[in-house]
Order: C-alpha cells, then sequence, then structure tokens
C-alpha cells in the first residue's frame, strides 16, 4: 500500500452559525484518485478548499507528505487547482495562461515553450497557442484549466466539479480523459463531484459526504455493492430501501415475507433497512417467486427495462433485460447475498443525514 | 421591410443628431474660419498662440492631469476596499458616495467657497484649535481641490465596475498557481482593471480640461483657464467667432487625449467612448 500523502486530522469548519465540516478525518494516499462524493452542501468543496489552502479550517490539521501545512497560504503548497468555471484568466492569451505558474518560478523561456506543448499535447489541443480564451468553447478551456495547472507538476491536482458545466457527451469523454492523465502523470488526483456515475467510473477511492461528515470510504465496488447506511445506498444509484426486521441471523422479515440473507450479527427482533439494488430483483412466475405483485409502469431504458412492481404494499423498483407488461402478474425473488442489511440510524445526527436523503 | 422598419425606428435619433449635434457643430466651424464680417480667416484659431490663450490653455491642462491624477490615486485604494466589502455594505457605501452628485453642481461649488472663505467654517474651526489658516480660496488649488470633490464618483465608479466583475475564481486561480498578493494584483486584478481606469481617467480629465464654472467661483478671477476665456470671449466681449476658434482647439485636445487613452485600453470598460 502505497503511503499517505495527505492526512486531514479533526477538521472542523463553521461558516457563520452554520457547520459545514465536523471533526473530518480522512487520508489521501500517493497516486490514488480520490473522490469526494455527496449532495450540495455535504462539505465536499470545503474540504477540497482547506486542502488547496484557500479555507482555514477552525479547527484540525492538514498534513502533507509529514508537514504540518494547515496554515500555508496557497501559493506555497505543492497542490493546484481545477475549477469549476474554468477560472482562466481572460486578459492572457492560452500560452500565457499556461505560462503563468511556471513564469512565477522563474522557469526559462525555453523550458516553459517545451513545457506549454507538452502540455497542450496531453489535454488534445496541440497550436492552441496563440488562442485567445474567448474564443474556445467550455469543454476546450477546462482542458486549459488541466493544462495550466499540471505544468507546474504538483503532487496533487485538486479538480472541484471541472465537469459540471460540460453537456452529457462531452463529460463521458472528459471522464475516461482525466483516467488516462491521471495514469500518465502519475500523481494523486483529489475530485469533487455530485454525480456519482462520475465517481465511480474515475475514482479508486470514493468517500461519500453528507451534511459534514463522512458516511463511508471505500472502492466504487464497495460503497455500490456494500453501503454502510441507507443515505449512501440512496445516493449511489437507485436502490429499494425497506423497513425490515432482523428475526435471527441470516433471516430477515421484509413486508410480511421471511427472506434468507447472509448477514449476521445483528441480533433477534431488530428493525433494520433492508436495500435491494433493482438489478437484484428477478421477477420469476408467480408460483415460484417469494412473494406476488403486479407491474404498475414500463418504461424501456436501452441497456434493460425499467419496472415499478406492487407486491405486498411497496413499490418494487426493478431492472431486467426482460420485459413484463403492465398489468402482469409476476413473482419477485431475492438472492440472500444480493440482500444488504443495515442499522436504523441512531443518532441524532444520522437521522439528520436519513431525512435529508 | 425589416430594415425599413429598423431605419423608422432610428429616426428620432437621427433628427436628434442632426439638430443638436451636426448643425451646432457646423455652426462652430462657420463661425471659427470667419471673422465677425463674415469674411474667411484662419485668426480665431491661431490666436491660441496668443500669450494670455496659450497660459490658460496650459494652465488647463496642468490642472486637469493634477485632479485626474489625485482622482486616481485616491479611487484605486478606494474602489478595492468597496469591492472588499459584502453585498448590502458596499452598495450602501457607493450610494453614499455617489449621493453628493445628485445636488446641483453649482450648488456644490458655492458651498465649497462659502466652506473655504476667509471666515468660512474652515478657517473658524482651524483658528479655534489654534492652527494656521488655510489661504487657498482664489488660487489653482481651491480649484483643483473642487475639481477633485466634483469628478471623484466619476473615477471610482468605472474602475470599482471593472473591478467587481473580476470573478473570485480567476484571483484564487493565480494564488494556486503560487502567486503572492503582489503577482496577483500587478498581473491580473490591474490588467483587468485596465479598461475601469481608462474610462475613470476620460471621464474625469476631459470634463476638468473643459470646465470654467469651477474656475470662475473658486478662482476669484485670478486662475483663468481656456473655458473661462472661451465664456469670456462669448458671454463678455460677444466675439463669438474668437470663442468659437478657441473652442475648436479645445475640442482637437479633448478628441487627442481619448484618442490616447483608448489606444491603451482597447477592451473598453463601461463602452464610455
Amino acid at each position: 500500500m502505497s503511503k499517505r500523502l495527505i492526512d486531514l486530522q479533526h477538521i472542523s469548519k463553521c461558516f457563520g452559525t452554520q457547520v459545514v465540516l465536523d471533526d473530518l478525518n480522512l487520508y489521501i494516499r500517493e497516486n490514488e484518485f480520490l473522490t469526494l462524493l455527496g449532495p450540495s452542501g455535504c462539505g465536499k468543496t470545503t474540504t477540497l478548499r482547506i486542502i488547496g489552502g484557500f479555507e482555514t479550517p477552525d479547527a484540525g490539521k492538514v498534513v502533507f507528505d509529514g508537514r504540518d501545512m494547515t496554515s500555508l497560504p496557497p501559493n506555497e503548497r505543492q497542490v493546484n487547482t481545477v475549477f469549476q468555471k474554468y477560472a482562466l484568466f481572460p486578459h492572457m492569451s492560452i500560452a500565457e495562461n499556461i505560462a503563468f505558474g511556471l513564469k512565477i518560478r522563474k522557469k526559462s523561456k525555453s523550458y516553459i515553450n517545451d513545457k506549454i506543448k507538452y502540455a497542450l499535447k496531453l489535454v488534445n489541443l496541440d497550436g492552441f497557442e496563440k488562442r485567445s480564451v474567448d474564443s474556445l468553447s467550455g469543454g476546450q478551456q477546462q482542458r486549459i484549466a488541466i493544462a495550466r495547472a499540471i505544468v507546474n507538476e504538483p503532487k496533487v491536482l485538486l479538480l472541484d466539479e471541472p465537469l459540471g458545466a460540460l453537456d452529457l457527451k462531452l463529460r463521458q469523454d472528459m471522464q475516461y480523459e482525466l483516467i488516462r492523465l491521471k495514469e500518465e502523470l502519475g500523481i494523486t488526483f483529489i475530485y469533487v463531484t455530485h454525480d456519482q456515475e462520475e465517481a465511480l467510473t474515475m475514482s479508486d477511492t470514493i468517500v461519500v459526504m453528507n451534511q459534514g461528515y463522512i458516511q463511508q470510504i471505500g472502492t466504487p465496488q464497495d460503497i455500490y455493492n456494500e453501503p454502510t447506511n441507507a443515505f449512501v445506498a440512496d445516493f449511489i444509484g437507485e436502490s429499494n430501501i425497506i423497513d425490515g426486521m432482523m428475526i435471527e441471523d441470516r433471516l430477515v422479515e421484509v413486508l410480511g415475507v421471511k427472506f434468507p440473507c447472509v448477514d449476521e450479527g445483528f441480533g433477534k427482533n431488530r428493525p433494520v433497512d433492508v436495500v435491494i439494488r433493482p438489478e437484484d430483483v428477478e421477477l420469476v412466475d408467480p408460483m415460484q417467486g417469494m412473494m406476488e405483485g403486479d407491474v404498475t409502469s414500463l418504461i424501456f431504458k436501452g441497456v434493460h427495462w425499467e419496472m415499478d412492481v406492487m407486491a405486498n404494499g411497496y413499490e418494487w423498483m426493478v431492472q431486467a433485460t426482460q420485459m413484463h407488461p403492465v398489468g402482469a402478474h409476476v413473482g419477485i425473488r431475492v438472492d440472500p447475498y444480493n440482500i444488504q442489511i443495515m442499522n436504523k440510524p441512531e443518532s441524532s445526527d444520522e437521522r439528520a443525514v436519513e431525512s435529508d436523503a | 421591410m425589416h430594415n425599413l422598419k429598423r431605419q423608422i425606428l432610428a429616426g428620432p435619433y437621427l433628427l436628434w443628431i442632426a439638430g443638436f449635434v451636426l448643425l451646432p457643430v457646423g455652426l462652430i466651424l462657420y463661425y471659427a474660419l470667419t471673422t465677425t464680417s463674415g469674411q474667411f480667416t484662419v485668426f480665431n484659431i491661431t490666436s491660441i498662440t496668443a500669450s494670455v490663450h496659450w497660459k490658460a490653455l496650459v494652465l488647463s491642462l496642468e490642472l486637469a492631469l493634477l485632479c485626474t491624477v489625485f482622482c486616481l490615486a485616491l479611487s484605486y485604494p478606494l474602489a478595492m476596499v468597496l469591492n472588499g466589502m459584502k453585498g448590502k455594505k458596499s452598495s450602501l457605501v457607493v450610494f453614499i458616495f455617489i449621493l453628493p452628485m445628485w445636488m446641483n453642481f453649482m450648488l456644490r461649488i458655492l458651498a465649497w467657497k462659502m466652506l473655504l472663505s476667509n471666515h468660512g467654517v474652515i478657517n473658524t474651526i482651524l483658528d479655534m484649535l489654534g492652527l494656521p489658516g488655510l489661504d487657498i480660496l482664489n488660487t489653482p488649488s481651491a480649484v483643483v481641490f473642487c475639481m477633485v470633490y466634483d469628478f471623484l464618483p466619476f473615477m471610482v465608479l468605472p474602475i470599482y465596475n471593472a473591478m467587481s466583475r473580476i470573478e473570485k475564481d480567476v484571483i484564487e486561480a493565480a494564488r494556486d498557481l503560487g502567486a503572492g498578493g503582489f503577482t496577483v494584483f500587478f498581473k491580473v486584478i490591474l490588467p483587468l482593471t485596465m479598461p475601469g481606469v481608462v474610462s475613470g481617467i476620460i471621464m474625469v480629465f476631459v470634463p476638468a480640461l473643459t470646465s470654467f464654472a469651477i474656475s470662475d467661483l473658486l478662482g476669484g478671477g485670478k486662475v483663468l483657464l481656456i473655458g473661462n476665456v472661451i465664456e469670456q470671449a462669448f458671454m463678455q466681449e460677444y466675439n463669438w467667432n474668437l470663442g468659437s476658434g478657441l473652442s475648436l482647439v479645445l475640442m482637437v485636445f479633448v478628441i487627442a487625449s481619448m484618442a490616447l487613452m483608448n489606444s491603451h485600453g482597447e477592451e473598453g470598460g463601461t463602452g464610455i467612448c
């Protein structure tokens, strides 16, 4: 496991009376693509700005490469930021924009020129040196913003929702570009987004945040398959989240029906949240299912069909490649390992998180 | 059809231009190039070289320049302070700042005459404090002082306007790329506010150069600016030909100064010219 590059220790931050971050602890490893994911107002951008040096935490420490840099101004940190709205200098040409950081570091002219060429090639915009900022599209401007940041050879690149303003197709292309860039540069990326698909596609590690708290840290697979609470389950992809009762180890009662599952250690007769992904719900012959229901809606989504099935008083969201028409009587079956059991939230903070979801 | 409609819409404006801009300029040109009896001459224009006229023009340029420099020196830091304030507070300060502009121009000048006079408020206070009196009324200092007071908002507003349009992100990006406060100011803030500075300079320098009311009231007849010379030619000597000739010369200086400034700030901040 590579070493810890950035260590955030007990970070708290308030704006006025609003608590944005509360005792946040997080470390970022060298060469990692880490994504801070959460709804707006969850504290993800504030966390990024604290790493970048644009905000000072009220409490806690930012340790970078073993050195405390909590109160270091942005211009003295070995990190560079790509801003959401590009933030290019409108009075400078593309080449001047990219050269900005290098000129401050008093690099030689030939070094700067080589770097500009290299960076433009890296972001697929060769020959754009003389162009003005205004003449570029949003996607191109964002590439220049990335080029401007990486020529300084930062150890960490901070990206604040960099694809937020781009259209869908461009956004998907840029996701692959960013993965490629990260591999070519071999540096750490810290990425902020509210888009779960973006997070799943690009990240090595995802940090799911809500209301100033970290909800879960894990690989995209962990986060998707084993969400630790209902908020994460709901935020990462779509889910059926149903009130259930843990009868005993490996047996949960949902909507009056006992489902075998693989979870243990919840105790007996404990109320729990049961999470089942829509693609894990199998529609079968009514006789073979664990419960029976009727299809109430049907939508074609391209790769699959999305159906709502009313069964035992709950509207199940189902995704399947096989279609059942509206009104069809079907059986519902779920494999034990596709059932995710989660404790009900206990503290008031967690409940707040819950109600927000 | 569409085109015709547009031309009709432009009609009133064209009439205005013809009646109140082209015609008067044409008349000035006519008067400037003729004698009182209607014969062609360039004497009205060349008379700018007459010692008293030339002196007035040079003094006008000097005072207008001084006024512009003072306004700029006061306005830039002020605009930065305003820009640093948050939302409502800054608009309140801007409002207070432009409030005097809504009072009559002559009234403001007369007020300064009272304030600065030998037995005026300022000297009474200074006297009470045992300090030496401020004897600047009827000197160029008083004229410049009042010009700065009158024209300051015209410098502050375009600069503040340009500054408030700089995105916070852009400044943060500069910091992020390694720029300290000094570099951020000279490489980002100053170049981006240049169009505002240019507008401000034009909006202060031009009226300062052509003003005559301030020097009339606060100069006590001792500070003769080119504006006063022209006013006298029209109002006292009834020599419209000489007045027009000198006006024409002044106009050349105004246009030249505007062209000079515009060539330095192509992007035109508030679109004043």
